[in-house]
């Protein structure tokens, strides 16, 4: 198939849902890179149902963004799971090292990707219980090995010991 | 992101996903997952509109309360900007102009990852 073809093909999806993989895929050959990103894919999805009623959860926030200045990398450069205060809650994250839409938006309300305030407003309304005291950072990685292995461990741990019973998860 | 979910309900914990990245989100394959039509970025609503971004937290919170399956997509009742409707061919489209250009550019980057994982090797 010819590139015109396919970028015809492309728009023709763009009416509807976004082909993210598909964009991801072309613009990284663009750059020169001769092997794909082979995307995680599962036939099986866990699930865990909520085990009390909405109004008694006390609820944990996940954001792929990073902290201001980046510290949550070590010497070597690997960056890890990392927390903040709900209270107060951070004006400003770093943002920048991440695949967002940076000619089509901003990141300078960080309500639009980490709803600290809006997700207290919602408990103080009732719906649920309460948020955990931190939120946390977890690093967006090409190794897919690392998440599995390190972060997503690690945030499962913070989350327990805060005494969360779900948690929403904030994906820019 | 979508790993990190699994993660946590296989261990038991419950999430939902609030994200922009349908196509992404749905391969993997997670348990709930609130979709927002928006270009990246903004997944919780538009940037200081706070009556769209409770909506949005809010049906997050009904989907954790009401999914009784894996794999349930709900999709949030907004629209992107009326003014700005050619969004979605903007993200990470490849100008056949700038071929050469970007071809450069990644030949850089390589060269970045490369002593960035010697480095990480110590």
């Amino acid at each position: 198939m010819s590139q015109a073809s396919k970028d015809k093909r492309d728009d023709a999806r763009d009416i509807g849902i976004v082909s993210y993989m598909e964009r991801t895929r072309q613009y990284y050959r663009a750059l020169g890179y001769e092997q794909d990103y082979v995307w995680a894919r599962f036939d099986d999805v866990p699930f865990a149902p909520l085990g009390k009623p909405l109004a008694a959860v006390r609820l944990g926030l996940v954001t792929t963004a990073s902290p201001p200045g980046l510290g949550n990398r070590d010497t070597r450069g690997v960056r890890h799971v990392w927390s903040g205060e709900i209270a107060p809650p951070p004006a400003t994250l770093f943002t920048d090292n991440l695949a967002w839409d940076k000619e089509s938006t901003h990141t300078e309300d960080r309500e639009s990707y980490l709803p600290i305030e809006t997700a207290s407003a919602l408990a103080r309304e009732g719906r649920f219980a309460g948020l955990a005291s931190r939120f946390h950072g977890v690093p967006t990685e090409y190794s897919q090995r690392k998440t599995l292995s390190e972060d997503a461990p690690e945030v499962l741990a913070r989350l327990r010991a805060d005494g969360a019973d779900a948690a929403l998860l904030c994906a820019l | 992101m979508s790993l990190v979910a699994r993660h946590l309900e296989a261990n038991g914990l419950p999430t939902v996903i609030v994200g922009s990245a349908r196509d992404v989100v749905e391969y993997c394959g997670v348990p709930r997952f609130l979709f927002t039509d928006f270009p990246l970025g903004n997944p919780c609503g538009l940037p200081w509109d706070r009556s769209m971004q409770h909506a949005i937290v809010g049906q997050a919170l009904g989907l954790l309360e009401t999914a009784d399956r894996p794999r349930t997509t709900v999709q949030a009742p907004f629209t992107w900007k009326a003014d700005d409707p050619d969004w979605r061919g903007r993200y990470g489209r490849v100008d056949p102009a700038e071929r050469d250009r970007l071809l450069a550019a990644g030949r850089k980057r390589r060269e970045q990852q490369a002593a960035a994982s010697e480095l990480k090797k110590g």
